[in-house]
């Protein structure tokens, strides 16, 4: 993974609440093997009004995502985060997240963090009367700034490290496969197996 | 979990018991615990990725024998024989048989006895066991929490993370306890239970936290019912949900295919008895539901909190306080294309679903084919009926059950997720209206422009009889009309 140290684009409104993932990207999108190219796939429902948010010339690109309270929830699928990320987005700020999402986030170097519901709002009304203007969510500093508008962020020091850092889960999980093994060593005879078939 | 309790001696959940139980790695400075994995479930939409990161990474699956797959998202509920006739399908089937044929998994192909949908197989198999941990690239894996295991559904990151490893590192969660006390009246159900809980908590009342369901009405329930409620924990924002096991846990598992036997019956049933959260253990939140007072539930909106009782109407948004549940609650009734102050038993629906891991074990089929049995369907319905596994499909025919409904009007399916999410051709057209058994009313997931109210299987039954939102009271009043009118 690549590391990050802080991103910089077009804040995006999403002026709902409870956007799950189904709207995130609908199930029909679900069927691919592949692991990129969900672009087309985002809001997939939504984006047939010509009036949604991402269909504005200044909002096309991506850029962060300034989200209502309970961004993410429902379906486990990564698939979402793929979407947003495709599309072009590197951060999403919200007063809530879906725990599935916010942990899919994270290994995939979307950020994820969260602001309050007032901060929000606030962060709304400077995209109305500036569309398009800039936001840096800076990770180092956990903060998020519009000009001299700056805030603090919410994510946690792990996560916040590991994209940082830039480091593969799985690999760091490997350090320790001796502990692992030990572990497995102690596991009791009654748990079940799938193997053989019975 | 709660780190203030960890000592061996400060009394503890059940929760915390299961989590204590599976630490590999104590997480420390921030870091997660690194938590093992007894049992992962697959299944062909969120592994593909997955498999293919394994091999490119070049690492083995590590342990094949504590790994299961099925076919269900998007298989095909009808002539299921054939050829699946969507190419993207297709390859999403195939995929999955070569990945799990390469890394020696077991898998459960459509046509399989043991095919399903996932959270119904580990269970029907006796995979799903007390004091467990549990995943699948799936949110709804906190099904299997019903049986006392800590049961969670990931991305697919996760996915192959446990592949590679059996482990993932885990934040530990805090708890919170729904007490349900009291006594179900006829007609009410598990389904109707978990309804009340959302709508109480909300959609995001249960982040972070593992929701224990506790009190008599939950040790009244059947594993089956447990199992419906501990399913939509999910819907609440938790990530878990779990019951302690008891008897009926036990009941239920001894004999099953992959159940412990002899001796490590006895051992595994010792182990089990320790599991229950002990006296004195202190939840980070609690609630209470009183069970007596509760009605047959049903959603009016577009996420599972939107829900009142049957008898009440749709709700006036303009008394919601909150400004953000008071604008999603305009939008849905919008999508929903519902008028504030209608009694949702005056809504007309055009098709009802009986199915997914939600409500579609032999139990909820038996219950929907009591109420519908001597009747026939309400005219312009259509009625489908998607047991949730093969198994459940053959046990129900053999009691009947697929012949009351097909008497009744229904189509009876093959085993799968159907229509609860609408991958495979089940879908609702735009601007249909479907009582549903599953658990997720969100805009368009029964397919684009449907419109869903989340119901237990006897308001569906008693729905599809009548045409509008009814619970099985109403169809006693009508029987009761009748003879009054003949008398
Ligand atoms: S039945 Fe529905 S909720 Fe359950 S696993 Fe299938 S798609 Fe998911």
């Amino acid at each position: 993974m690549q590391k990050i140290t802080s991103v910089t684009g077009a804040a995006v409104p999403m002026k709902r609440s409870n956007v799950d993932t189904d709207q995130i990207i609908p199930a029909v999108f679900l069927k691919r093997v592949t692991r990129t190219g969900f672009e087309d796939a985002l809001f997939a429902n939504w984006r047939q009004d010509p009036e949604f948010v991402l269909n504005k010339p200044e909002f096309a690109h991506g850029g962060v995502l300034i989200a209502g309270p309970d961004f993410g929830t429902g379906s486990s699928r990564e698939h979402a985060v793929w979407a947003l990320r495709d599309f072009g987005f590197t951060a999403v700020l919200s007063p809530r997240f879906g725990d599935i999402f916010r942990s899919n986030a994270g290994k995939q170097g979307l950020l994820a963090g969260q602001i309050t519901e007032a901060e929000v709002e606030h962060i709304w009304q400077m995209i109305d009367e500036d569309p398009g203007v800039q936001i840096t969510v800076d990770l180092v500093e956990r903060t998020a700034s519009i000009g001299e508008y700056t805030i603090s962020i919410g994510i946690d020091d792990y996560t916040r490290w590991r994209l940082l850092e830039g480091l593969d889960d799985i690999g760091l999980t490997l350090r320790d496969e001796a502990r692992i093994t030990e572990f497995e060593s102690r596991r009791e005879s009654w748990r079940p197996k799938t193997l053989p078939v019975k | 979990m709660n780190t203030a309790a960890k000592t061996a001696t400060a009394p503890r959940t059940l929760a915390q018991k299961v989590w204590d139980d599976h630490v590999v790695v104590p997480g420390s400075d921030g870091a997660p615990d690194l938590i093992y994995i007894d049992l992962h479930l697959l299944h062909e939409v969120t592994s593909p990725q997955a498999f293919d990161g394994l091999r490119l990474a070049n690492r083995p699956l590590r342990r094949p024998d504590l790994s299961i797959a099925t076919e269900d998202h998007n298989t095909p509920t009808l002539e299921i024989h054939k050829p699946i006739a969507d190419p993207v399908s297709r390859t999403q089937i195939d995929t999955l048989r070569a990945n799990t044929a390469e890394y020696g998994v077991r898998l459960h192909s459509l046509g399989d006895i043991e095919q399903g949908i996932v959270h119904i197989i580990g269970p029907q198999l006796g995979l799903t066991q007390p004091g467990l941990t549990v995943v699948c690239g799936d949110s709804h894996t906190s099904t299997h929490g019903a049986f006392g295991a800590i049961a969670i559904g990931i991305g697919t990151s996760e996915v192959e993370h446990v592949m590679a490893t059996q482990t993932l590192p885990l934040k530990p969660f805090k708890t919170m306890a729904i007490n349900v006390e009291g006594a179900l009246r006829p007609g009410v159900t598990a389904k109707d239970i978990i309804l009340a809980v959302i709508a109480k908590i909300g959609t995001g009342g249960g982040q972070g936290y593992v929701l224990e369901y506790r009190g008599s009405a939950i040790r009244a329930l059947s594993m089956e019912g447990r199992m419906t409620i501990c399913n939509m924990s999910i819907e609440a924002g938790a990530r878990a949900g779990m019951i302690a096991p008891d008897e009926t846990t036990y009941r239920y598992l001894e004999g099953r295919a992959h159940a412990p036997a002899g001796q490590d019956w006895d051992d595994a049933l010792a182990y089990w008895k320790t599991l229950p959260t002990d006296e004195g253990a202190v939840f980070d939140a609690e609630v209470f539901i009183d069970a007596d007072e509760l009605e047959p539930f049903v959603t009016w909106g577009t996420n599972p909190g939107q829900g009142v009782p049957l008898s009440e109407v749709v709700p006036d948004p303009s008394t919601i306080d909150d400004p953000n549940e008071r604008s999603a609650a305009e939008r849905a009734l919008v999508y929903m294309d519902l008028e504030a102050g209608t009694p949702m038993k005056q809504i007309r629906v055009d098709t009802v679903f009986i199915g997914s891991c939600t409500n579609s074990r032999v139990e909820d089929l038996r219950a929907a084919a009591e109420i519908v049995k001597g009747h026939t369907k309400a005219d312009n319905l259509r009625v489908m009926v998607v047991p949730g596994s093969a198994r459940v499909r053959i046990e129900a025919e053999a009691e009947g059950i697929d012949k009351i409904f097909t008497d009744f009007g229904a189509e009876w399916r093959f085993a799968g997720c159907s229509m609860c999410l609408g991958m495979n051709p089940d879908q609702l057209a735009p601007g249909e209206r479907c009582a549903s058994t599953s658990n997720r009313n969100f805009e368009g997931r029964q397919g684009k422009g449907g419109r869903t109210h989340l119901v237990s299987p006897l308001v569906a039954a008693a729905t599809a009889i009548r045409g509008t939102l009814s619970s099985p009271w109403d169809i006693e009043q009508d029987a009761a009309a009748t003879e009054t009118r003949n008398t």
